[in-house]
């Protein structure tokens, strides 16, 4: 391992460390009665709207449709990610520490997959939010509709327009995933041009 | 009535004749100038874009304030002050009613004269309006965050509260002057005994602390009428202006007796030397009633307290704290130049604009220059304060703004037109028609040390002819003037509410920014709020139901209630649990004998109602909220007094389930 790849990896942790302060995901609802704004801001430990009580209109709007109310405490995820990201975090400097290559491709390995899994997981409660819906007592009913906001892009529900993209923690972290893969793929290319 | 006074009065009479025949040609010629591309560009806000200026008309006997945009000439909101208004339920429920008690009781309605912007080193400072109560003396302040009235104080001792409620440089004090003068205090004597009994009084009122306006001291002053009033500034820091008329003290035919004198006063008041002379004791406790009425912060329930004293200084016992300024006839305005060196006085019945210079007023003082005494007051000589007369300015001046660039602008009453003209020189340099008859005018900040000189808004006492007819009664007309250059312009004319006495503009940006767009439920400390539906609930005291009950789209929470009898009281305590801006709820239930309520986003309001027929009766939300809105209703059930039906209510299943709301 390459001490360039050690500062890669180092310059990974500390962007993976702005996932604590900045938010992972932000998802903004467009329509006409909203010049202002509507959106929820994802973080590693919670939802919250984009302004304060965005939240609360949110979950005010989805009754029509019969979604559940979204209520952060009622996700685990949001207990446990921190400590998964403070464990990656503590693994990256384990590996700049030991300069081990092998430690390099396992730690890069867990980091793709934890990422891939968050993503899986984002995706998963949307789908649960736009699908668990109370047809017996939603106020408004389409035969067939179903309001999970996509995990990146852009997609009409009824009168909105969920635009979901990464914020500034997501885009971090996403640097950082691009960074380990460029140590990663340095250190192989140093070994082989070495043997 | 002399010869002399008959031949003036029909020398006016003829001047009204003259101007409206003049006007009604020049009428023609300039409506098709304003329809002119031209300055319809300057007054067109596009679709989606905002005013420059927020401007605050006076109501007049409507009672309120009316907030228009300018230079469209937009109405954007109401305020209710001193009157009720059903449409949002001021005056009516629960929480309100206490802001419209007095010393006489509930009263509500007040013909409200003039605003008063709040002001920071002599300029508005965007945080509150102030405004007068005339009839019912009063005072009332209106919170610019939210656009709504937050505190009223009665005055005593004041029979008429015209001249008021003037601000000095730092909103240290709003003024107060009775524009009757009456026995002080108050009791019963013969009318023609005025001169031995009426007394005038001005009052001055901390107003820098919200919730806390009290009187600070009132002067007892001679039987006149009172009329407008300025603070200085610069120079004059420290003194406040007051024009007076009806020196003659009559009671009776005042257009004729009050009109008798050459000159009236305009009385100068140093408030820094009356703070002085309380602190020396010299000031004397007086036996009064009034009411200190304001909302609180939180709760958003009004409270309505008695006050029982009030600090009186006689001007005879305080020297340097009052002084007479001989100003010609009647005079209404007594206006401050944005340097505080002029006082420019308007005397209704006069043919100059006399203008006092208040550093010559200070140095007349020192040199003792007095013609006389008037109960202990000196009154200095006229040339010793007099800095120039504009000459034939044309017929009725009344009141004065500025432009900040060294012009004044005068109204003309009778001659029906705004007169602009030059400061130093008293020159008259350019007019403009007014339709029809002027009384004041505004210039946005033309009362402060930095007007903002663009625009003057004239605001008329006859309309006429200039929009489409409405019958007898119709609406003020208020015309709108560049005066950015050296002719005045007529932009635009619009239609207003109620009868503006006065207005204040200013820069939009000064308010706009700091907007409440809705309460917040966790703060709010109604003492029958209900922060969510798990909240809600039914408690009978004796015949007093309390409903607790909860709004939000589209729901109420219960919407089904059972128990109440005839003879009960029953108080519908709503409040909205949104949390997002412009989400009002409304209520109204059937055979209510006030009003509705409106209810913004977080806060709590109460309807009283006492139904008096056994039946089921419909509530509704009456602000159209939702997709839903017209679902949004409940019943309740009144049964015969003394059934057994239980107090019960039910709210539906899909209520409960988005409770957490």
């Amino acid at each position: 391992m390459t001490s360039r790849a050690r500062w890669l990896v180092l310059a990974a942790v500390a962007l993976l460390g702005t996932a604590y302060v900045f938010p992972l995901w932000r998802v903004d609802l467009v329509a006409p009665q909203y010049p202002e704004g509507l959106g929820m801001l994802i973080r590693i430990d919670g939802v919250e709207g984009v302004k304060p009580n965005d939240l609360h209109s949110i979950n005010g709007l989805n009754h029509y449709i019969g979604m559940k109310a979204i209520v952060p405490e009622a996700i685990p995820e949001l207990r446990w990610m921190p400590w998964i990201l403070a464990g990656l975090m503590a693994g990256g400097l384990l590996v700049a520490a030991a300069r081990r290559r092998l430690l390099l491709y396992l730690w890069g390995a867990a980091l793709g997959l934890l990422l891939a899994a968050g993503l899986w997981d984002y995706w998963r409660w949307g789908y649960d939010y736009g699908h668990d819906i109370d047809r017996d007592h939603a106020i408004i009913k389409i035969p067939g509709m179903t309001y999970s906001p996509p995990v990146i892009g852009s997609k009409q529900l009824l009168n909105f327009r969920a635009n979901s993209w990464p914020s500034t923690g997501g885009l971090a972290m996403g640097v950082a995933a691009l960074l380990v893969a460029v140590a990663i793929v340095q250190t192989a290319r140093t070994r082989r041009e070495a043997a | 009535m002399s010869p002399s006074t008959r031949s003036r009065i029909l020398l006016a009479a003829g001047a009204v004749l003259l101007g409206g025949l003049t006007y009604a040609c020049a009428g023609s010629r300039s409506s098709s100038l304003a329809g002119s591309g031209d300055n319809a560009r300057r007054v067109y806000v596009a679709p989606g874009e905002h005013d420059e200026l927020y401007a605050f008309l006076s109501g007049g006997f409507g009672g309120q304030v009316g907030v228009y945009g300018l230079p469209s000439g937009r109405l954007l909101k109401t305020v209710p002050v001193f009157s009720q208004h059903a449409e949002n339920g001021w005056g009516y429920s629960e929480e309100t009613r206490p802001m419209l008690e007095t010393s006489f009781g509930f009263i509500p309605w007040d013909d409200l004269h003039h605003t008063a912007l709040s002001q920071t080193k002599g300029e508005d400072d965007g945080r509150w309006l102030f405004v007068n109560g005339n009839n019912t003396p009063r005072v009332a302040r209106i919170d610019l965050t939210h656009f709504e009235t937050t505190e009223i104080l009665e005055i005593p001792n004041a029979g008429g509260n015209h001249a008021s409620p003037f601000v000095t440089e730092n909103s240290e004090y709003i003024v107060s002057s009775t524009r009757f003068s009456i026995p002080v205090p108050n009791r019963d004597v013969p009318i023609e005994e005025y001169k031995k009994h009426f007394k005038g009084q001005i009052s001055f009122i901390t107003a820098d602390q919200p919730g806390k306006m009290d009187i600070a001291f009132q002067l007892v002053v001679p039987g006149f009428n009172y009329d407008l009033a300025r603070a200085g500034k610069g120079p004059s820091a420290g003194w406040m202006f007051f024009t007076s008329y009806n020196s003659e003290q009559a009671n009776t035919l005042l257009e004729v007796n009050a009109s008798q004198a050459d000159k009236d006063y305009i009385a100068a008041v140093n408030f820094r030397a009356a703070e002085a002379c309380m602190q020396q004791g010299k000031g004397r406790r007086a036996s009064v009633d009034y009411r200190h009425n304001y909302l609180d912060e939180f709760s958003r329930v009004a409270r309505s307290e008695r006050k029982t004293s009030v600090m009186q200084i006689l001007p005879a016992d305080c020297p340097g704290v009052m002084y007479f300024l001989p100003t010609p006839k009647s005079p209404h305005g007594a206006d401050v130049d944005p340097t505080g060196e002029f006082v420019v006085a308007g005397g209704k019945l006069a043919t100059v604009i006399p203008v006092h210079s208040t550093k010559k007023m200070l140095q007349a003082i020192k040199d003792k220059a007095f013609e006389g005494d008037l109960e202990g007051i000196p009154v200095l000589k006229y040339e010793s304060t007099l800095a120039g007369e504009v000459k034939e300015p044309g017929l009725g001046p009344l009141h004065t703004e500025f432009d900040g660039k060294g012009y004044a602008y005068t109204s003309m009453f009778i001659s029906s037109e705004i007169v602009k003209w030059k400061l130093g020189t008293w020159e008259v340099v350019d007019r403009a028609p007014t339709y029809y008859s002027v009384g004041h005018l505004m210039i946005p900040g033309g009362a402060t040390a930095k007007p903002f000189g663009k625009y003057a808004l004239a605001m008329n006492k006859i309309t006429k002819d200039r929009y489409l007819p409405t019958g007898p009664e119709l609406t003020h007309s208020a015309q709108l003037y560049d005066i950015s250059g050296e002719k005045m312009q007529l932009l635009l004319d619009f239609p207003t509410q109620g009868e503006p006495h006065y207005a204040n503009a200013l820069d939009a940006k000064l308010i706009k920014e700091r907007q409440v767009k809705f309460y917040s439920l966790a703060e709010n400390r109604h003492p029958h709020v209900a922060r969510a539906e798990r909240e809600v609930g039914l408690e009978r005291r004796g015949n007093v139901v309390h409903v607790r009950m909860t709004a939000t789209r589209s729901h109420f929470a219960p919407d089904n209630i059972e128990g109440v009898q005839v003879g009960d009281t029953v108080l519908f305590h709503v409040t909205n649990l949104e949390q997002d801006w412009d989400v009002p709820h409304g209520f109204a239930i059937l055979g209510a004998t006030n009003a509705e309520l409106l209810i913004m986003p977080g806060e709590t309001r109460t309807l009283r109602w006492t139904p008096t027929k056994a039946g089921v009766y419909p509530m509704y939300c009456t602000d159209f909220c939702s997709a839903l809105h017209q679902e949004m209703q409940g019943y309740v059930r009144v049964s015969p007094s003394g059934s057994s039906v239980a107090l019960k209510a039910n709210t539906s299943k899909s209520a409960a389930r988005s409770g957490s709301n």
